[in-house]
This record gives structure tokens, sequence and C-alpha cells, in this order.
């Protein structure tokens, strides 16, 4: 070290104290840096956020629905001519015939309540009802005889667009471009909201009823949706988990090491990364072209889950028996278990919990897809309820996610808040499962 | 009798055998089981294995192979003109059995007939097609006598199988419960004999993974196979005009959707990488324990959102968005659904893929490393960039190509954020579509398996699978490669 070196060349004399231009440069380059990486992480937060109040914004509302409380009455000339109340004969009685008495009763509570309809039409007045409301009257009617002669009063759906005016989803200026809905209707919908005749109530119906036509968004449900996909889910558990845990058992404790048991594992990290709509192509060749079996079948849609959910069981049940001490099966093999004894008596139960906690991951996945379950027909529109198993496991359905898609691709706009509603229940229905997930790990997961 | 019925038979014929044997083994050595090879319930657990597995075995098999016995013996009954009046192409007709083979129980149910009353019908007596409609099975045309015949034919041939099906099953059954039953003596091996049997039950299972693998490679060759015999494999690979024609004379060239599916698959990539990992880089880095702790979950969030979710919310909210704040302002297209609505939706769904990936590969690169850099005195973005990501980067680059991947077969995403319409387009605002959407599209609704318009969808498949499979191939290889650097 000499002056020459410390002062030669370009380096001007510098001190510690005082920072120079180049760690400035570098410093300002760290907390751009850092800053970077804060954006990142808070833009998948915001995306995160983002997504779930727009999807909680739209779909809130599918939960209330707007309903008219009429007065109805039910006179015994029309509904049930033979005074027999025997719902056999009553069924002669059409909705049409229903639809009149409906209409009656609500022309006689406008007039009633002094509510003034101005130039509107009868039809139209009516057409502040779902086209669903006589059905229902009727069906509630032929469910209990009794009420004929009686005066009740009647909860009639309003339809989607007067549903949509008290959600504010439908305003003046959007009535006026609507064919189905004019700004007269929906004002006089207000006066009869002023006179107390129109509450919104929670829509239970939302969760148990099934699909309804294009014409009545107000009526559609989930029902039949919620219970195919029950279907579905209780089809996987029962194939996917004994497969599962079979194949893992095999591969982790009793397999030979050698390029066989090498090819079996590379297919299953494979499998997993399959397209799941490679998995529907599958299903429609093998499951129901090949082998016949009905389209749009609970039983298909099962099989082809069971098949795709299979490899995430597999990985997480091997991690699972991976994480027993060896010396557990040491200690069995000791006192004289067989190895199936170490497995099935010991490995096994204490693995359980992570094997659960895989399955139901598994099966939270697999209760969100749809792309398979499009091939295999599940579009087609079903409004009636599939029976109890097994028989019910052939019958068409559809499933929650599917169901999701149908109503986006339908015109009214009504259908995407009840999309957004379905969407709503699905997750909820994931949150349960993963919230069980991991309750059943924190519970009972041993660390030696 | 029907397969749930028939199940639970044999299931009940079990748990019988289960009992049983036990018994029997015991009252063998007079109820002292330390006389027996085995515990008394490896015995009856014997029993139980032998009756039910082997039948329900045998009912499966015969439940795949049931409906290719059917077709032949059927089609065999059809005369050549038929198969000529319906263009040449037998699943056609065998499609039109099949459904006046349906729907022949459901007209005998209402016409109140009887066995012998539906073998008498004769279709060119009486007016099958509207009887049939009656019951909701709408036919093309009339029905053809032969066609009839066919149909009858299929129906009865399928009843006295199935029936043939119970009578093997419960055969089948009983031989097993009858044949175990005998064998249980004090000296039987009781518990090897059941825990062979289990490790072969096993390796059965395990097996079913590689039939999968099988079963999807077999049904899309196969497919494509016949798809390629009707349409020529040249126009597929090198057209580049996509105009399904379900008339006929469509030209279904590969391009457009590919074009459409890189293009997605981009932008996807366009949003997800640097987020995912710069993300990946600050919650391994710099990020404290408690924020790592709620951070890196809550992005993990972004991944367990089933698919159906992000189409919705790019169909309602981000497709007008875009629409409205970009596509129109800058004049560049008024269509919601679009390849920047596809893709930036897609991009937020990769970007925890991106992110725990790169993370555990960050994770990975040797504390060592980082020490050294900064005992050199490097700032730690320094020792990030220069020392870090050149260590992590194979590994880095197998996390992006592990999304590339999800993102060319994601299906829900597109069909219902990216359009319907193949173009060779470079606007990103403008509606394309992809492998993937064209798949759902050609093979959804009313699907007849012989036009090449349906049976194009399996070649997309093929193309797709092949793709998606090298990906995965070589992100794995190269992942797996970098780990072994380190350990």
């Amino acid at each position: 070290m000499t002056d020459a070196t410390l002062h030669g060349g370009h380096a001007a004399p510098r001190s510690l104290l005082a920072t120079d231009a180049r760690t400035r440069r570098r410093k300002a380059a760290e907390t751009r840096f850092r800053l970077y990486g804060l954006t990142a992480v808070g833009l998948g937060l915001v995306a995160l956020v983002f997504l779930m109040w727009s999807i909680l914004g739209n779909g809130m509302g599918a939960f209330r629905q707007t309903y008219f409380e009429i007065p109805v009455e039910l006179s015994e000339a029309t509904l049930d001519k033979s005074g027999t109340r025997d719902p056999a004969v009553m069924k002669k009685v059409t909705t049409v015939g229903y639809g009149k008495i409906l209409q009656k009763a609500l022309e006689a509570e406008l007039a009633a309540r002094n509510i003034d309809t101005g130039t509107m039409k009868a039809k139209d007045v009516m057409g502040l009802l779902s086209k669903e409301a006589p059905a229902d009257l009727r069906n509630m009617v032929l469910a209990d005889p009794a009420l004929v002669g009686q005066t009740i009063t009647f909860e009639a759906f309003a339809t989607s667009r007067v549903d949509g005016y008290f959600k504010g989803r439908v305003t003046m200026e959007s009535a006026a471009r609507d064919s189905n809905i004019s700004p007269e209707q929906l004002a006089v919908a207000q006066k009869m909201a002023d006179a107390g005749l129109i509450t919104t109530q929670f829509n239970l119906g939302f969760l148990s009823m099934p699909d309804a036509s294009e014409l009545r968004p107000e009526a559609a449900g989930l029902g039949v949706a919620i219970l195919g996909s029950a279907y579905m889910m209780f089809i996987v558990l029962l194939l996917a988990l004994p497969i599962g845990v079979a194949t893992s058992i095999y591969l982790e404790e009793l397999a030979p090491k050698n390029k066989w048991t090498d090819m079996i594992e590379v297919n299953i990290a494979n499998l997993a990364a399959v397209p799941s709509i490679v998995y529907g192509i599958l299903a429609l060749a093998l499951f129901i072209n090949f082998m016949g079996l009905p389209q749009s079948a609970p039983i298909v849609g099962g099989l082809v889950l069971t098949l795709m959910t299979l490899p995430t069981i597999i990985i997480a049940t091997r991690a699972a028996l991976k994480a027993v001490p060896p010396s557990i099966r040491d200690a069995a093999l000791g006192v004289g278990a067989s190895k199936m004894q170490a497995i099935f008596h010991h490995v096994l139960p204490l693995a359980m919990p992570g094997i659960l906690t895989g399955t139901i991951l598994g099966l939270a996945r697999a209760l969100g897809e749809s792309a398979p379950l499009l091939l295999i027909g599940m579009v087609a529109f079903v409004k009636d309820f599939p029976a109890a198993p097994p028989e019910g496991l052939m019958q068409p359905a559809t499933a929650l996610p599917v169901q999701v898609y149908q109503w986006t691709q339908r015109s009214d706009p009504a259908f995407v808040e009840r999309a957004s509603g379905a969407i709503i229940v699905l997750l909820a229905f994931l949150l349960i499962m993963n919230a069980v997930a991991i309750i059943l790990r924190r519970r009972f997961e041993r660390r030696w | 009798m029907s397969v749930g019925l028939l199940s639970l038979i044999v299931l009940g014929l079990a748990v019988l055998g289960y009992l049983l044997g036990r018994q029997r083994a015991l009252s063998a050595v007079k109820g002292d089981p330390r006389a027996l090879h085995s515990l008394p319930s490896y015995y009856g657990a014997s029993v139980a294995l032998f009756t039910a597995v082997p039948a329900l075995l045998v009912m499966v098999v015969w439940l795949f192979l049931q409906p290719t016995i059917l077709e032949t013996r059927t089609a065999a009954l059809i005369p050549q003109e038929n198969i000529a009046a319906s263009g040449g192409n037998i699943s056609l007709v065998m499609a039109d059995v099949r459904r006046i083979a349906e729907g022949l129980d459901a007209v005998a149910a209402r016409a109140g007939l009887d066995e012998a009353g539906i073998q008498a019908m004769r279709a060119d007596l009486s007016d099958m097609r509207s009887r049939l409609a009656e019951v909701g099975v709408a036919l093309g045309a009339n029905v053809d006598p032969a066609v009839f015949e066919a149909a009858k034919t299929y129906r009865s041939l399928g009843n006295s199988l199935h029936s043939a099906m119970a009578l093997v099953v419960l055969l089948a059954a009983a031989l097993g419960f009858a044949f175990a039953l005998w064998r249980i003596s004090p000296q039987l091996r009781a518990r090897n004999l059941v825990e062979q049997f289990i490790q072969v039950l096993l390796i059965a299972s395990s097996l079913i993974a590689v039939a999968t693998t099988f079963g999807i490679i077999a049904s899309l060759v196969v497919e494509s196979w016949h798809f390629f015999r009707l349409y020529p494999a040249g126009d597929f690979f090198f057209s580049t005009t996509w105009n399904p024609q379900f008339r006929g004379g469509s030209s279904l060239g590969l391009w457009p959707l590919v074009w459409g599916t890189l293009y997605v698959s981009f932008i996807a990539l366009l949003v997800a990488a640097p987020i995912g990992l710069m993300a990946a880089i600050y919650l391994s880095e710099y990020a404290g324990p408690k924020m790592r702790a709620t951070a890196k979950p809550l992005l993990e969030i972004l991944a367990g959102i089933p698919s159906i979710v992000y189409g919705l919310f790019a169909l309602v909210t981000v497709g007008p968005l875009l629409r409205d704040y970009f596509a129109q302002p800058l004049g560049l297209g008024d269509s919601s659904s679009s390849v920047m609505t596809a893709g930036v939706v897609m991009g937020i769904m990769l970007i925890p893929y991106v992110s725990s990936l790169s993370d555990d590969i960050i994770n990975a690169v040797p504390q060592a490393m980082r020490d050294g850099s900064f005992g050199l005195g490097a700032t730690q973005s320094e020792t990030v960039k220069r020392v870090v990501l050149p260590a992590a980067l194979p590994g880095i680059v197998g996390a992006v190509l592990l999304a590339a991947s999800r993102a060319i077969g994601e299906t829900m995403i597109v069909v219902m954020g990216a359009g319907a319409a193949a173009k060779l387009s470079l606007n990103p605002f403008e509606a394309m579509t992809t492998v993937t959407v064209k798949i759902v599209s050609q093979l959804t609704g009313d699907t007849e398996f012989a036009s090449p318009e349906t049976l194009v969808a399996f070649a997309l498949g093929l193309t797709l699978f092949c793709f998606t499979l090298a990906l995965n191939v070589l992100a794995l290889v190269i992942v797996r490669k970098y780990r072994e650097q380190y350990e």
C-alpha cells in the first residue's frame, strides 16, 4: 500500500461517512428491487380480493328473492267441481286455470288498495308475476286439497325484472329498452311495494329447486346440481380412496425397486399433469361410446373424476406413509407381526390423518372440475331430480360447476346473478372441505 | 337383476362366508384357536375374499365386453342397403338401433304390452316413429323394418346377456364360497393365503393408473385414426383455416387453434411469470416470518379456486372492463371476450403455480452461496440477481414450463373468456379460440361419432396431450436435474 495506489488513477479521496453516488445508486436499486417484490405480492393479493369482491357482489343477490304477497281465494267452483277433494280429479285444472285465479286475485287486491294501473292491460299486470307462479299455486293446492274453499296468502315469485328492480339491477332506463318489462309495470310494482304487497326474503328455493327454463330465471335453483355433485363425490370417495390407498401401500411399502415400479411412478406423476379435458375425452370414448353408459349420468361423472383424483390421493397418501418413522415398522416386525400386519395394523392407522386430508383436498378439486363433465353431456337441461342411488346414479343430473357454465350461456342477465350465486355456494362447499382438512391435520397429525 | 342388487348379494354372501369360515375353523379345533395355523379371522377372510373378488371381477369384465358383443351380433343383421342408405356408415344405423331398443320398453309400458307383444310389433304395420316420439325418443326418419327387427334383437339379446351375467356372477360367487369353505382345515396357512391375495389386489389397483394412461392414449389414437381416414392429415396439420360445416365440406386446419392457444398462454405467462417470480423472491428473501405465513397461503388460495370461477370472473368482470377501458378507447375492437381477457385471468390463476415452485427452488439454493456474496459486499438484491437467480434458473424455467403446460390445457377460462372465432390475428383484443374450446364445442350437444367434424376433437385432444406431456416431461427433467445439483 503506497500513496501512489491510494491517490493515483481516477479515484478521488472519499470518506466512509459520506455516501457517494455509486453507493446511492446501489441502495436505490436495492429499494427498487424490494418494491418490485412487494408489488408482485400485492398484485397477487389484490387479484384475489378483486375476484372475491366481484363474485360476491354479483352473486349475493341470488340469495334474496322478491315475492308478491297476494290473498288468493281458492274457490271450489273452479278448482274442484266434484267436491271430492281428490287430487287425481283436481289435476284436470291446468296451470292456465290457476293463472286466471291468480290474475283475478291480483286485480282484486290492486283495486282494494286503490293502486292505479293506468292504461295497463291485465296481461301486463300479470306479467309482474313469474310464469312459474300458477304452477307453484297448483302444486300447493294439489299437495294439500283442504286449502280449496279458503282464502290464503300466496307468495308468488316476482319476475326476474321486478326482482332486479328492487335489487338495483334493473332501472327505469333499462326497462324502457327491455321488451320483457316496461317502466309503467315497474311503477305499478313500486306502488305495490309501498302498499306492502311485496316482500324480499331469503331465497331458500335457490338451494333446493331444480333448474328452470330460459324465461323464468327467478325460479331456477341449484337442487339438482347439488344432488348430482353429491352423487359424484360419493362415487369418487367410494372408488378413489380404496384404490388410491392400495396403490400407495404397494408402491411405498411392498414394491421392489425396479424398472416396472419406476414406470408406474412416472405414470402417476404424468397423470397428475394431464389436462382435465383429456379425461373428458377418455370418458366419452370409453364409458359412453364403448361401454354404453348413459350420457349426463352421475356414474360417468363420478368415474372420470375418480380417475382424475387418483393421482392427487396417491401422492398425498405416499407422503403420509413416508412420514411414519421406520421404527414403528421395525417394532411391529420385531414382535412377530407379518409385513401385512405391520402395515395394516400400525403404519396405516398412523398415516390415516394425512391420507384423509389428502383425500378431502382431492375431493375439493374434483368438486370444482367442470371441463370433463361438459364432454359427457352434463350440460343438458335437467329439471327432474334423479332418484335415490343406485338407480339415480344412472339418471341425468347436472353438477354445480356445470350449472354455473350453463347459466352463463343464457341471455337473460338475471342468470349471471344466479351463476355468481352458484359460485358462492360452490366456494362455500370448498371452504368447508378445506377447513375440515386443515382441522384434521392440526388435530390428528403427529410429528416424530 | 340390476348391477347394484347383484353386487349387494355378492357382498352379503361374502359376509356370510366370513362368519361361516371363522366358525368352521374354530369348530375344527373344538374352539381352541391355539391349534390353528392362523388367527380365526384369517380363515373367515379367506372365504370372504374368494367369494367376492372373482365374482365382482367377472361382473366388471362382463360389463366391459357386453356392449361390443351386442354391437357385432346386431350389426350382422342389418342388410347392406340400409347401411348404404345412411352414407355407408354402420355406426349411424347402430345409433338408431340403440335408441329404438331403449325406447321399446317405454313404448311397451305405455301400451301395456308384454314380452310377446313387443316381439309381435312391426315397423311396417304401425307408425313406430310417432309412437317412439311419444316416449321421448326422437328419430330423424321413419323406422325401417330391418332396422326395427335389429333393434328388437338388440333388446332381447341384451336382456338375455344381462340375465346370463347375473347367473355367471352368482355361480362364481357360490363356487368360490364352496371352494374356500371346503379348504378350511387347522393346517391351512390362512394368513399367508389372505396376505398373498391382498398383495395381488394391491398390485392390481396400482395398475389402474397404468390402465388409465393406456386408456387415454388408446382412445385418442383410435378415434384420431378414424378421423384421419375421413379427413386428410395434411390438411389438418398444414391448413390455416378452421371452418367446420355440419353438412360436410368443412376445412379443419389446426393452425388457427394452435395460434390462439399459444397467444393466450403467452399472455398468461407474461402476467404470471414476473409476478410469480418476484413474489417468490420477496417471500423467500425479504419477507419476515409473519408476512410469509400470511401471504403465502393467501396466494395459494388462487390455485385452489376452480377454473369455472375464473371463467365467470373473465366473462362478467374482466372482459367488459378491458373492453371499456382499453379495447374501445384504443380502437382495437369491441368484443368483451378476447385473447387479452382470457390471458390476464389465466395469468392470475397461474401466479401461485410459478411462485410456490420457484419458492421451493430458491430455498434450495445453499445459504453458503448467499453468505459468500454478502461477504464480498454485495447488497441483497445484487446477491439475488447475480448469485441466487442464476443458480436457481433451471428450476425456475421448469416452473414456468409447468405453468405453460397448465395454460395450454386450461379449458373453462378460455371457453368463457376467449371467444369462439378461429382467427390468425395479432390483435390481443380480438376474440380468438383455442384447441380446448374447440374440443368442447365439437363434442358437446348431439354427438354422432361418424363425421369428421366430431372426430376432429379427438385429433385435437391428441395434439393437446402430446404438447402438454412434452412440456411436463421437459420441465420435470430440468427440475430434477437441478435439485440433484445441490443435494
